[in-house]
């Protein structure tokens, strides 16, 4: 219970000013440090996604997701099991490739990994990665060695597998409340 | 019909029921006052001071149970408003804060009394709005009333820039039961996370708190905030009386449960009394209604009802399991949890275990002290002379556990009480509300001279209304409660607590127009209260108490809660 993981939250918000800094302010107020954070709108333009992955224990993750959902900006939050889901990141990568041997050693290296180039010049490449962070981590510590002059991420955006959403299956008992709502 | 937005937040007012507002004008809500003064069923009342109306839209909200609002500028009016709002929050009291920013072509300038009042809020308000289209506003307003009464109730702030209360839109008028199924509330009530709907609570958890307490041999209860928000009295009293067992309550629960009810151990926690922290500790199921087991209450929470089953009870599911680890839960309202027990539960009794947590002493008594009244004395008198149903305000500190120790509040909304946040100098607003309110009740603040300096502006407001505030003074000359930490950990060394200095609180008094007693011993103060009550004229009682007197008992912070400090 109070061993520290990860944890993948999905959290569908309001698409208005200020929703993302209600949602932050609540980590940042109670000491938690959000590991990664990725917005984007949904089908629905009224509604945002918010994906956060968090360092914390169990508890505290339970004790997240009660909190968000008390905010009027927040239509539904769920964790997202890392066996059931899918997570996918992207990153830029920006290497030294000053010859032509280095930059042919960098190609090798970036088909190997599935990532393509998408920025080339006679001093650097660009390379796009799409993958989970251990993808990432594997084809930074071959790129480290040709110097790697900056490096950008999106974030981590995960979904469940199979026909699970984020909509149904909301109401875990254990996690959140039950029974039917009445004002 | 077409109006400008100061016309539609007043209509929007009237939708509610609001008969009363507490405020301080400024530049910037200006056009909101112009209305006003057009509104003649809305009472305003003006403070010296924008933290009092504040307190005083709080005070107003805990001891009616109805929304509390107020109004401030811009700028500093909206910053004096936030250590109302979070004392507020802590206690989940309903207030809606209107605010009015500069116009929005100015907004993001840093224009002249421009503040970011939502972004300040944020943390302190269930939610908070800033609305930019006056077409929102009617909209926007129904929905704060909703959110700061419903489930557990909090503070709301609107923040309404000048230029949206000048422009002109067209106002429907919609009644109150009507406002869920219109606009965004409607929106809203669809969504199925959204705790601010009480959750029906889960009928098998209900049936397996039953069971457990058929099975429980020594149960206690705690009456926390909850059983006086929800105003479910009579609910929990009879779900005592069923149970037959003791009940302690925390200060947010004082009124929740008659304190003369014989099943009452009083206060427990930090100053709980020695049959309530004993109970706890000796318990083998402990049931908290309303109550979020703060650090006052459960001082160390891994020893806290250490031999017991824990089960809590609460309308906000993130209270759960938040502080301490417990066995068994159930969300939902306390009157409507109460009422479902209640009808499942057969007459159960506990007399051997009560016959042990009633032999230890549920009331402290003060040794007398010479030629200072104990503060058990005053309180004494406090209680033969003033009418049982008074209401009851206080500040915070020594003299606030002593009148939670020593008074037996008899309903919910009957004590006024900074508990989560202890504000100094949240009485005297509180008690103007409080007062306002209930026009037919007495009213008696009682407070310190530390507290009572922070905010004694509002003295004005009280005699200009003519509001009939009796205000009770412990004046020991000192930060008492700070002074008390200093005798116990500090070796004594009083720091900056000493306050032996201005002003003189019968002539202060006087000079605000009101009515000012200095009272040397008991039939003084018998009598000074006598005089107040029966002139109906508010009332300063300068009542000398011994600069060392301490409240007890008392556990330090995180220790054991049969750990006394001082007994």
């Amino acid at each position: 219970m109070n061993e520290i993981s990860r944890h993948t939250l999905a959290v569908l918000v309001d698409n208005e000013a200020g929703v993302l800094s209600r949602v932050a302010r609540l980590f940042s107020g109670k000491g938690y440090n959000i590991d990664s954070l990725a917005v984007g709108t949904t089908y629905d333009p009224d509604i945002s996604r918010i994906t956060i992955e968090v360092l914390t224990s169990e508890k505290q993750a339970r004790l997240i997701c009660s909190q968000l959902r008390k905010l009027i900006c927040v239509h539904s939050v769920k964790r997202l099991d890392a066996a059931k889901s899918i997570r996918r990141e992207l990153v830029l990568i920006k290497v030294a490739a000053p010859t032509h041997e280095v930059r042919n050693e960098i190609i090798q290296i970036a088909n190997i990994f599935r990532s393509s180039i998408i920025d080339v010049s006679t001093s650097s490449l660009t390379i796009a990665v799409i993958g989970d962070d251990s993808k990432a981590e594997a084809i930074l510590n071959l790129l480290g060695e040709f110097g790697i002059l900056e490096l950008v991420r999106t974030g981590m955006v995960a979904l469940e597998r199979g026909e699970d959403t984020i909509d149904a299956q909301t109401k875990v008992k254990d996690e959140y409340d039950y029974g039917k709502n009445v004002l | 019909m077409l109006m400008t937005g100061a016309q539609i937040l007043m209509e929007c007012l009237l939708e509610q029921g609001v008969d009363i507002v507490f405020g301080f004008p400024g530049g910037t809500i200006l056009h909101v006052y112009d209305a006003l003064a057009g509104y003649l069923s809305i009472t305003h009342v003006l403070t010296a001071h924008e933290q009092g109306a504040c307190h005083a839209a709080d005070g107003y909200a805990r001891a009616t149970g109805k929304v509390g609002v107020c109004f401030a500028t811009s700028g500093p009016g909206a910053t004096n408003l936030v250590t109302g709002i979070a004392t507020a929050y802590m206690d989940s009291s309903p207030v809606v804060c209107i605010t009015c920013n500069v116009g929005l072509p100015l907004l993001g300038k840093d224009s002249f009394q421009e503040v970011d009042i939502t972004g300040v809020t944020m943390p302190i308000t269930k939610c908070n709005y800033l609305v930019r289209d006056v077409a929102d506003l009617a909209d926007t307003v129904r929905e704060a009333f909703a959110i700061a009464r419903s489930g557990r109730p909090g503070p709301v702030l609107i923040d309404i820039p000048k230029n949206v209360t000048q422009d002109m839109a067209d106002y429907a008028p919609l009644d109150r039961n009507e406002h869920s199924k219109a606009g965004r509330l409607a929106q809203l009530m669809k969504r199925s996370s959204q705790d601010f709907r009480a959750p029906e609570p889960d009928y098998w958890d209900i049936d397996i708190l039953a069971d457990m307490l058929r099975a429980s041999q020594r149960p206690m209860l705690i009456c926390g905030g909850g059983v006086v928000r929800s105003r479910a009295d009579r609910e929990f009293e009879a779900f005592a009386n069923r149970i037959d067992a003791p009940v302690g309550i925390t200060v947010m629960g004082a009124g929740g449960f008659p304190g003369l009810n014989p099943l009452a151990t009083g206060l427990v926690g930090m100053h709980g009394s020695q049959a309530s922290n004993i109970a706890v500790d000796a318990c083998d199921l402990l049931i908290a209604v309303g109550c979020r087991f703060s650090d006052r209450v459960a001082l160390k929470p891994g020893s806290f009802a250490r031999n017991a089953k824990i089960v809590q009870i609460d309308i906000d599911r993130s209270e759960i399991n938040k502080n301490v680890e417990t066995d068994h839960h159930i969300v939902g309202d306390a009157k409507r949890v109460l009422q479902l027990l209640n009808e499942r539960l057969e007459q159960l009794e506990h007399a051997k275990w009560k016959d042990y947590v009633f032999s230890f002493k549920t009331e402290t008594e003060y040794d007398e002290a010479g030629d200072h009244m104990t503060p058990g004395q005053v309180l004494d008198i406090i209680a033969k002379v003033v009418p049982r149903d008074a209401i009851f305000a206080t500040d915070v500190g020594q003299h606030q556990m002593w009148a939670i120790q020593h008074l037996h509040f008899e309903y919910s909304g009957q004590l006024v009480t900074s508990g989560g946040f202890g504000t100094m100098g949240f009485g005297l607003g509180a008690a103007i509300g409080a007062q306002a309110g209930n026009l037919d009740k007495p009213v008696v603040l009682i407070t310190g001279d530390g507290s009572f300096r922070m905010n004694l502006n509002e003295l004005s407001t009280v005699q200009y209304y003519g509001l009939p505030v009796i205000i009770v003074i412990f004046n020991n000359g000192t930060l008492g409660m700070v002074r008390q930490w200093q005798t116990l950990t500090c070796n004594g060394r009083y720091s900056e607590t000493t306050l032996d200095r201005g002003p003189d609180f019968v002539k202060l008094a006087e000079a605000y127009g009101l009515n000012g007693r200095r009272v040397a011993d008991v039939a003084e103060l018998e009598v000074a209260l006598e005089d107040a009550l029966a002139g109906r004229q508010a009332t300063v009682i300068d009542c000398a108490i011994d600069i060392d007197e301490m409240v007890r008992p008392m556990v330090g912070g995180g220790s054991d809660i049969t750990r006394f400090m001082v007994d």
